[in-house]
């Protein structure tokens, strides 16, 4: 989705210093070092009936995959899976509506905008764990029962919200002025002015925040673990099985997730593609 | 009319009466107070930052005035809104809505008062007609040239049917070929609307070719305002004749004097004023050929002669040589009473 700019074609006779075959196995063992122990997972999770935990691979299965759709031990892995989406779908609503007003709150300076700026900002660096224990003895204190939708929402949002704030910024920062005053120079209300233009053009960037919003809790662990109340999410529910359980499943369930993750993220980018070929687009007919 | 009482005609447009612009401590505009007469082509001329764009953006009602009053059509619009007085504004990139076609754009005025869809079509299509860009109607701004983005904005800011068209440096964003092009396009858009433009612009050949009125500004004040011949003829001070070009700032024996560059010649010191220096370069132009010099201590002065003149006689760089002009070609700068 980067609008690259010309980029220079090299010449296939210009010779690559050695500076470039260096930089480029660095750049390898990086990526080996950021997917090597996800890759371990996934290769794992095809493991045959009578394998194990680690390798060797015995043979080649789906067997794995099959288990956590049975009744039994993994029962409530898919329940967890659509618990975790419903969580993560009013945590990227709620982000994403504070983080847009925000962004139009934040272009002009008004008195407390600066404190307010660093008071996002330390929250991002709060240790997780505690910010959570912190609400769940918040709730005790008042006698409320924490749960999903109340406690493990709140824990979930003062990660995302910050996040999506500062993502807001940056997606606001490239938003030229100009089109504000333009449809205000032609009537439009404050409300036409935004649904018309600040949105649309903020579209995609906007989308870009949702996913990111979604995604963070989708894979939240340390904030809700102890605000979730007795309904888990997805990666409360994975960690109570690993603890208990081994046995290549458990490498299923995160090779599953992961699709989810990267279907959402791919989706999303091919989404945002399209609305901005439609801007740059090809000549339609008339 | 049938009104009884006979009304006085109105004379301007667009009044600016001391029309000050502050941000914070700093004064963009400085009490600027200017008139323009009906249905003219006014052009805002200065050096960046002398306040020309503030003084554009206070007409158009996106800056707020700080102090003085605007009037439009002897109507004081110096607390409305943009949309309420009667003005509309070309922006410097255009500002075309770029998730929305040619034609959505040029009727966006029209959706926002409410007009159905079919309607507001139809007359955006009549304006699109006007600047010739019926045919590409369904393109998306980003599939557009310069030039054609910069019609579309032309009639997107039409359609509301304008008292005064405003102009932020219009063509800017064009080749110089195109720039010419479009420049004459304007003028005769002007000329057949019979409205008020106001074309801010850094370039003194582009307010030359298009205005009535020419307003060259300098840190926020007017240095002066007349018609495009007066302000070459009888620059104010030695800032417009500077920055209008084509005049030579000399020390006279009155005070500075300014000299027009294609009225100066080679010669002998004689009765006629004249300077001496040594030639800096010799540029050929084309039609004129022009010659940079070193005279007094350091400062330049140019000459355009005729290429004509100059091949008949010509001179090479690091020569002696002494500049003469007539008397009448001189006029005085800097005098206490010099503008209108």
């Amino acid at each position: 989705m980067m609008v690259g700019g010309a980029r220079r074609a090299r010449d296939p006779r210009e010779k690559r210093p050695w500076t470039f075959y260096a930089l480029a196995t660095l750049m390898g063992a990086f990526l080996l070092f950021l997917y090597g122990p996800m890759a371990v997972i996934y290769i794992l999770s095809f493991q045959g009936p009578d394998g194990g935990v680690t390798f060797p691979m015995v043979g080649f299965s789906t067997t794995w995959f099959e288990e956590i759709w049975k009744p039994g031990q993994m029962a409530n892995i898919p329940v967890a899976f659509w618990r975790s989406v419903a969580l993560a779908s009013i945590v990227c609503g709620i982000t994403v509506v504070v983080a847009v007003a925000a962004g139009l709150g934040f272009r002009r300076r008004f008195p407390g905008s600066g404190v307010l700026f660093y008071l996002a900002v330390a929250s991002l660096v709060m240790p997780s764990l505690l910010v959570g224990f912190g609400i769940g003895l918040g709730f005790r204190l008042f006698d409320w029962k924490p749960d999903l939708f109340t406690s493990a929402l709140a824990a979930q949002l003062t990660w995302t919200l910050p996040f999506g704030l500062f993502a807001m910024f940056a997606v606001f920062n490239r938003f030229n002025r100009a089109y504000e005053e333009a449809a205000t120079d032609l009537g439009a209300s404050a409300f036409q002015r935004l649904r018309w233009v600040t949105l649309p053009i903020l579209a995609p960037g906007i989308i870009g925040v949702a996913m990111g919003a979604f995604t963070l809790s989708y894979d939240e662990y340390a904030r809700s673990t102890l605000v979730a109340g007795n309904r888990n999410t997805l990666p409360l529910e994975i960690y109570a099985l690993i603890s208990s359980s081994t046995s290549p499943t458990l490498f299923a369930i995160g090779t599953l997730t992961t699709a989810v993750s990267f279907l959402v993220i791919g989706g999303t980018l091919l989404f945002i593609r399209r609305m901005q070929r439609r801007r740059a687009g090809a000549a339609r007919p008339a | 009319m049938d009104h009884p009482v006979p009304h006085l005609e109105r004379r301007f447009d667009v009044e600016l009466v001391a029309a000050t612009k502050r941000y914070g401590g700093v004064v963009a505009v400085d009490r600027v107070s200017l008139r323009i007469p009906r249905a003219s082509y006014c052009c805002l001329l200065g050096p960046s930052g002398c306040g020309k764009t503030s003084t554009l953006r206070m007409i158009a009602g996106h800056e707020t005035v700080s102090d003085g009053d605007i009037l439009i059509h002897d109507e004081n619009v110096t607390d409305l809104a943009p949309a309420e007085r009667g003005t509309a504004m070309m922006f410097q990139s255009y500002a075309l809505f770029p998730h929305l076609s040619c034609l959505d754009n040029v009727a966006f005025s029209l959706k926002a008062r409410g007009v159905p869809k079919a309607q507001r079509h139809a007359k955006a299509m009549e304006y699109l007609a006007l600047v010739h860009m019926d045919r590409l109607s369904h393109r998306m701004p980003a599939e557009l040239s310069g030039g054609q983005q910069q019609r579309v904005a032309l009639a997107r800011a039409l359609i509301t049917e304008p008292r005064v068209l405003l102009l932020d440096e219009p063509l800017s964003a064009l080749d110089p070929f195109l720039r010419t092009r479009v420049r004459e396009e304007l003028k005769r858009l002007q000329r057949e609307l019979g409205i008020t433009f106001i074309h801010v612009t850094h370039s003194q050949d582009e307010a030359m070719a298009l205005a009535d009125l020419m307003v060259v500004m300098d840190e926020g004040r007017i240095r002066q305002a007349a018609a495009p011949r007066e302000v070459f003829e009888r620059p104010a001070d030695s800032f417009v004749a500077k920055f209008i070009g084509g005049h030579n700032v000399l020390n006279g024996p009155d005070g500075l004097i300014a000299v027009r560059a294609d009225r100066c010649r080679l010669g002998a010191p004689g009765d006629q004023p004249h300077i001496a220096g040594r030639i800096a370069a010799v540029e050929y132009l084309g039609t004129t050929v022009r010659l940079a010099l070193t005279v007094g201590d350091g400062e330049g002065a140019s000459i355009l002669l005729p290429d004509e003149l100059f091949f008949a006689n010509p001179v090479q760089m690091g020569e002696e040589a002494v500049m003469v002009w007539r008397e009448q070609d001189s006029h005085p700068l800097d005098l206490p009473a010099a503008a209108e």
